[in-house]
């Protein structure tokens, strides 16, 4: 059956041949360093399942030294400039858009025509299925165009890889401690805290403990995720739902929104906020947080006043 | 109590700059021996979550298709078909943008869009070239960052509309766990409201953003008069 599996080969592929050519790259003094994380990635999607838990737990230790001691730095291979790059995009004109939209049309129909041959792939991957076909399809388009060299879609791949570099793993670090957290307990406390500290009788009080709880562990967490349980069996569940009769489903609908408001507004939702700026070569990597702040902070808001006004009878 | 210590890691690490990586796993090591587990175990924990979070990760293989097509030319011609464009602002762009990718995320077409696939090699340097039209600093950071916060918040105002998608998917199994049984599609429903929130706030934001153009266009020309 075509699912994770085949996702996580295709991932390992692109893993291995970034280390490959970060070691390559005699001309980067970090080219070690960089060509190790990319080398424990490759190996995380290709063996992670046979390694065992502990085997992995080593292998997210060997990241966190080499992005820790700051082993990893920018490549110095060479691409074209600008000059010869917009003589390029004249000459083929807007075809150039053609093997970009190739992606997204193949990841929306597989979404739609995998789903009827549920033997051959797995029914819960196939929008991941749908967009590693996309991407093998648009390399195949790009070999068949520019003709380039075998290595250089993956040289110009790893010239973008590394403007992310370690911050491509945070996501992943996070669930992870997520996951200790929910093994400490650390969201009873938390919960147990914010349930304290809501004035007395007051519901307009505990809606506003509630988001801006929600929002607040986000914020810390890097996600939503990690804080609605937390909140909700804080706050939701005795409180809103269990004094003022709140309608369960509108609490945790909304109250999830008001988390991913602090998702906007923090540098541990990285592959959101980070990633981007670095992907931007933005000069200032929190460019990306203080264009969403405007945006968040009176959302927020409104996701307070929705729950106060939707969600009770 | 003492297993919030992890929390105060996680604050002061980024307070002074350490590795965002190196903090987390401090803290995880910090709240594991708090509450009492052996670093062994926490270890074992950590590295299942990590296997099983892979997913997330994937996305970089659409790094090297994006990396070929900018060597020949991609963004250039991103900035090109935008100032071919008659009336084109950066603002009416980004909400345009801003709905395309509300709209596809609650149709559950999360990963046609993202900072990897579309905001680098096309929609911020449409941005950009349609906000140095208007007058816009052509070396500033701000048009790309606000680029890529209308992908984040359509995405986010956007996903939860969609029956699966794993937000809808962790809150029916929480209600679950405190005997509420909820069909995805009711929690989906109560996430319109905030979505619609979502479009007037950051689409006025944008709208705003061709007037500033503007008014700083009007000023400048007396600027460089005075000189």
């Amino acid at each position: 059956m075509i699912g994770l599996h085949f996702i996580y080969a295709a991932g390992g592929a692109c893993f291995a041949a970034f280390a490959i050519l970060s070691a390559l790259d005699s001309d980067n003094a970090k080219r070690w360093g960089n060509a190790a994380f990319y080398a424990l990635l490759a190996a995380s999607f290709w063996a992670g399942d046979l390694i065992g838990d502990i085997g992995n737990g080593l292998l997210v230790l060997g990241l966190v030294l080499i992005a820790g001691f700051k082993l990893m730095g920018r490549g110095a291979r060479v691409t074209t400039n600008d000059a010869q790059r917009a003589d390029e995009s004249t000459r083929r004109g807007n075809r150039l858009f053609l093997p970009a939209l190739v992606i997204p049309v193949v990841a929306l129909a597989g979404t739609f025509a995998f789903k009827r041959f549920p033997d051959i792939f797995d029914s819960k991957q196939v929008t991941l299925v749908g967009l590693t076909f996309g991407v093998i399809a648009a390399l195949g388009v790009c070999y068949a165009w520019f003709r380039p060299r075998p290595v250089t879609p993956f040289a110009e791949g790893v010239r973008l890889m590394d403007s992310v570099g370690w911050a491509a793993v945070l996501p992943q670090m996070l669930a992870s401690l997520g996951a200790v957290f929910a093994l400490a307990g650390v969201g009873e406390v938390v919960g147990g805290i914010a349930g304290g500290i809501i004035p007395d009788g007051s519901l307009f009080g505990a809606v506003v403990v509630y988001a801006l709880g929600m929002a607040a562990f986000t914020m810390i967490m890097g996600n939503a995720f990690a804080a609605f349980p937390v909140m909700f069996a804080g706050v939701g569940v005795p409180v809103l739902i269990g004094i003022f009769s709140g309608d369960p489903v509108r609490v945790a609908a909304i109250g999830m929104l008001a988390g991913f408001c602090g998702t906007l507004m923090t540098p541990m939702a990285a592959n959101f906020n980070l990633v981007p700026a670095a992907l931007l070569e933005l000069k200032d990597q929190n460019a990306v947080i203080k264009a969403q702040i405007p945006t968040a902070i009176p959302l927020l808001a409104a996701n307070v006043l929705l729950i106060y006004f939707l969600a009770f009878p | 109590m003492w297993v919030l210590l992890g929390i105060a890691v996680i604050v002061a690490g980024f307070m002074l700059r350490f590795n965002p990586l190196l903090v987390v796993a401090i803290s995880a090591l910090v709240t594991g021996l708090a509450a009492g587990i052996n670093p062994v175990e926490v270890l074992a924990a950590f590295g299942k979550s990590f296997n099983d979070a892979r997913y997330v990760s994937v996305i970089y293989i659409v790094l090297p298709v994006i990396g070929i097509l900018e060597r020949h030319g991609l963004q250039q011609r991103a900035r090109t078909a935008i100032s071919a464009l008659k009336g084109a602002t950066v603002g009416r762009l980004l909400l345009g943008y801003l709905v395309f990718r509300q709209l596809t995320a609650a149709l559950g077409l999360t990963s046609i869009a993202g900072p990897a696939q579309t905001v680098r090699p096309l929609v911020a340097p449409m941005a950009q070239a349609a906000a140095e039209a208007q007058g816009a600093d052509p070396d500033s950071d701000d048009v790309p960052a606000i680029a890529a916060a209308t992908d984040n918040i359509g995405l986010f105002f956007g996903e939860d509309i969609f029956i699966a998608i794993g937000s809808i998917l962790l809150m029916k199994g929480v209600l679950e766990g405190y005997g509420m049984f909820v069909e995805p599609l009711d929690l989906a429903v109560w996430a319109i409201p905030t979505a619609i929130c979502a479009f007037l706030i950051h689409g006025f934001r944008l709208l705003m953003l061709d007037r500033k153009l503007a008014r700083a266009r009007t000023s400048s020309p007396a600027v460089e008069a005075s000189k």
